[in-house]
């Protein structure tokens, strides 16, 4: 018989015309396994389940799909309802449940007219499943005042309640507890024994060793391989995710004049489901220098920055020293606003995924997002004077393409808009300068013309923070990296002889004999 | 100097006057639980009085012996189709143009009562000169009141003594409140209101439900303008900006209600009371009975910070309220 769910054969998918989401990808899912998807971020793991779901539709390709052991046949799914009914079931990152209904009525919302509406027999069938497979839901709940596991649970029940063989969780753990993670890997042994298929996304090696029969893995939206979980191990995993090593020829000058800048020292923050974003991070970052910071997305990149920035409240016991270039004097940045901190000299330039997000703002020209540095300066009036010339600099300098410096910036490319953004944080002469995601979804002339500003800013003798996603970038750029991983420091090897391999182990494996050391 | 007679007096008159904005405020509802803001509420209150005006109008001058039956069908159509069509026209504008909808609504305000006076004064033309309009047999039919039962002394008038509208009101509340909380496509309708994403993500046709609820629901609020000028002022027409006002307390009404129609009915009622108010306390001038119009907007106010304050969340507005929905990469 055949024990194959779902067949994806040859699936391409692209965004517009340049970006290839997934690249002929042929993939076999089979019945009562947990298969994990693995790959680095944009290795197009999400967008494939997605054509799964319902949400896209491959450009090409053909789906297979096994509905009631009557063997596969070819399907066409358009809509999350198809896919309902085909029996697949996706929990998305971001949960779609209504905050103000119970359980019951988010599990009742939007189904076929031919199930009787009695929410007493749903809430009890919702019982039933909770059951079968040991979950806890409490169907009267307010979705409201569920935690987040309570509802990636409702998330779940609600698929099996639609009779979903085909499980897709995606990165079902970031937002979980350790404890309530083995909870939920419970939950799905118990559905794979039901004969289920699970297919989990993630990045995190440890729980893809834990919970999965098979690993498939995706590399820039290619399919590299599957390994049976029992014969893979850490290392083999890790090189298949990242690759062969592709030499990039940025002009890296040795470190001159080398002195500290930021002291970080046990820096804790607690994001809003009162996880620790970043737990007890230390190093210092040295002027004169680019230190880069690599980790799975997510592993708090962004804390660290908006904490040094002043935008996060960092937990009692954290701090971050100042030393100031001309007077050695070292000040507490912890508990001081954002504009006394950037009249210091921080800058940050912080690229967000959509860009436009944090910094600029999309309708104003570039004088006017240029001045939102310079506003307070002034009686009444604002001085436009300035800015005008700073932007028609920062547009000749950069070779930003734009009409015109009125231009709003939303209606340059991406490119463009990080130029303007960048070209105005070195404008205000930093002393540190924290980059995050600069060159993401730059070609390569516009990315080299970034890291060329970036290392002039480090022979000047700013301390250079890089936050950066492509591994090749951060080994030639950098001259030391601070690998993150879970919000924990995970070590801060140097650039120039650590190998890809390396940080990628740091990436997505806590060592473990640093805790047996404390 | 408060005797029964007055406090009676105040009470029938409250109640009329709830009636009007309860009518407003439950079409309101509806459209704004599907996660649609229409602020045009108190224009298509004047095209639903109108339209029901001009259609009566046509037939009892046209025919000699009108029949009553026949009059009450006519208005109750033509008010509910007017109206009705200027919720097709926000939703054409919101939903699929995805225009702003406090913009939107607030011209359809404007476009409302514009249309309205512009064949009121017609009308009014019609009756020849300096005259007013009246409907007497449709205006009559609206007012009848239930036999026997209106007679039955204090109880009665307090009770019983109103045109039957005044009663489907409250039949159309209540009809409302089991709809939304009971039934399938009234939870449908929720969703879509609390939260597009998912209602789509789950099969719903958030476009079908909002152009629905938004027509329907202003379709509902019509028919308070049809009371309001058959009932109310009895079968006339008066190019005033009354309704207007009273349009926009029906909106307030939604937000004294907390989106809950049961509650619009004894809301509208209180709203009434305070409205009417003023006559009855002695020694007001001109000005300090301005303070008492004031009284049902200051009770919204009080009960927007109550609401706030207790941050319970079965009472603050749909979380999709007022933001147009399209399914974006997709």
């Amino acid at each position: 018989m055949n024990n194959i769910a779902v067949q994806l054969q040859n699936i391409t998918k692209t965004f517009g015309k340049k970006v290839v989401a997934n690249k002929d990808v042929t993939l076999d899912i089979r019945k009562g396994e947990i298969l994990s998807l693995l790959g680095e971020n944009g290795s197009g793991k999400t967008t494939l389940m997605n054509m799964l779901a319902g949400i896209y539709y491959p450009d090409s390709g053909h789906i297979f799909i096994d509905t009631n052991d009557t063997g596969l046949q070819e399907v066409s799914i358009c809509s999350p309802k198809d896919a309902y009914n085909l029996g697949i079931g996706m929990i998305h990152q971001h949960f779609k449940l209504v905050d103000v209904f119970t359980a019951t009525e988010n599990v009742a919302l939007g189904l076929d007219r031919s199930i009787p509406f009695n929410k007493k027999q749903i809430a009890a069938d919702i019982t039933a499943i909770c059951n079968r497979y040991g979950f806890k839901v409490d169907p009267n709940k307010k979705v409201y005042n569920m935690s987040v596991s309570e509802k990636q649970t409702l998330e779940i029940v609600k698929a099996l309640y639609r009779g979903a063989n085909i499980l897709i969780l995606d990165e079902p753990t970031a937002v979980l507890t350790p404890q309530e993670t083995d909870m939920l890997f419970e939950v799905m042994r118990n559905m794979k024994e039901d004969g289920k298929s699970i297919i989990i996304i993630t990045h995190k090696l440890n729980e893809v060793l834990a919970i999965s029969d098979r690993v498939a893995i995706l590399r820039k939206g290619e399919f590299v391989g599957t390994v049976d979980t029992s014969e893979a191990s850490v290392e083999i995993l890790t090189e298949m995710m990242v690759g062969q090593k592709v030499t990039l020829e940025i002009d890296r000058k040795e470190p001159v004049n080398v002195q500290p800048r930021l002291v970080v020292n046990n820096l804790t923050c607690i994001n809003k489901y009162g996880v620790k974003a970043l737990d007890d991070v230390s190093f210092v970052a040295n002027a004169g220098e680019i230190l880069g910071v690599a980790g799975i997305s997510g592993s708090g990149q962004k804390e660290l920055l908006e904490a040094i920035a002043g935008l996060q409240h960092p937990a009692k016991g954290s701090s971050i020293e100042y030393v100031d270039p001309a007077t050695d004097e070292s000040t507490q940045l912890i508990g001081k606003s954002p504009l006394k901190i950037k009249k210091l000299g921080v800058a940050l330039s912080f690229v967000p995924e959509d860009r436009l997000g944090m910094g600029l703002v999309g309708s104003m020209g570039m004088t006017d997002n240029m001045m939102l540095r310079s506003y307070r300066k002034g009686f009444f009036f604002t001085q436009r004077k300035a800015p005008k010339a700073l932007a028609t600099s920062v547009k000749d300098e950069l070779e930003v393409v734009t009409p015109s410096i009125q231009t709003p910036v939303r209606k340059l490319s991406g490119g463009n808009v990080q130029k303007v953004l960048v070209g105005r944080e070195i404008a205000a002469q930093p002393t540190v300068l924290m980059t995050a995601y600069a060159v993401r979804g730059l070609d390569i002339n516009t990315s080299y013309t970034i890291y060329n500003l970036l290392n002039e800013q480090k022979e000047s003798g700013v301390a250079v923070i890089y936050v950066g996603e492509d591994l090749d970038v951060l080994l030639a750029l950098a001259d030391r990296i601070l690998v993150l991983c879970d919000g924990k420091l995970n070590g801060i090897v140097d650039a120039r002889t650590t190998t890809k391999e390396e940080i990628g182990l740091l990436m997505t494996h806590i060592r473990e004999e640093e805790h047996n050391d404390d | 100097m408060f005797s029964m007679n007055t406090l009676l007096q105040l009470l029938q008159s409250s109640i009329a006057f709830g009636t009007i904005i309860m009518f407003g405020a439950i079409g309101e509802i509806i459209t704004e639980k599907a996660g649609n803001l229409n602020l045009g509420i108190p224009g298509v209150m004047y095209l639903g009085g109108i339209a029901g005006l001009v259609g009566v109008f046509f037939y009892e001058s046209n025919v000699e012996d009108p029949n009553p039956f026949l009059c009450v069908l006519i208005a109750i159509v033509c008010a509910f189709l007017a109206s009705a069509l200027g919720g097709l026209i926000f939703s054409f504008l919101t939903i699929t143009l995805r225009a702003n909808q406090n913009v939107t609504g607030l011209t359809l305000t404007i476009f409302g009562s514009g249309v309205a006076n512009f064949f009121g004064g017609m009308l009014n033309g019609f009756a020849g000169g300096v005259g007013q309009i009246r409907v007497e047999t449709t205006s009559k039919a609206f007012s009848a009141k239930l036999p026997y039962l209106s007679d039955l002394g204090t109880v009665g008038k307090i009770f019983f003594s109103y045109g039957w509208l005044v009663y489907v009101a409250i039949i159309v509340a209540i009809f409302c409140q089991i709809y939304l909380n009971k039934t399938r496509s009234g939870l449908n309708l929720r969703a879509v209101g609390e939260n597009p994403a998912t209602a789509d993500a789950a099969g719903i046709n958030v476009t079908k439900y909002r152009y629905l609820a938004t027509c329907i629901g202003t379709g509902i609020a019509g028919l308070g303008g049809l009371y309001y000028v058959m009932d109310y002022t009895k079968g006339t027409w008066a190019n005033d900006g009354s309704l207007e006002n009273l349009g926009w307390l029906a909106v307030a009404l939604v937000i004294f209600a907390t989106w809950k129609t049961k509650n619009a009915i004894w809301g509208a009622y209180l709203f009434g009371f305070l409205f009417w108010a003023y006559l009855y306390i002695p020694g007001l001038t001109r000005s300090s009975l301005e303070l008492f119009n004031m009284l049902p907007y200051v009770v919204t106010i009080i009960v927007l910070i109550f609401t706030s304050l207790r941050k319970k969340r079965e009472n603050q507005p749909p979380n999709g309220l007022g933001l147009a929905y399209f399914r974006e990469d997709r």
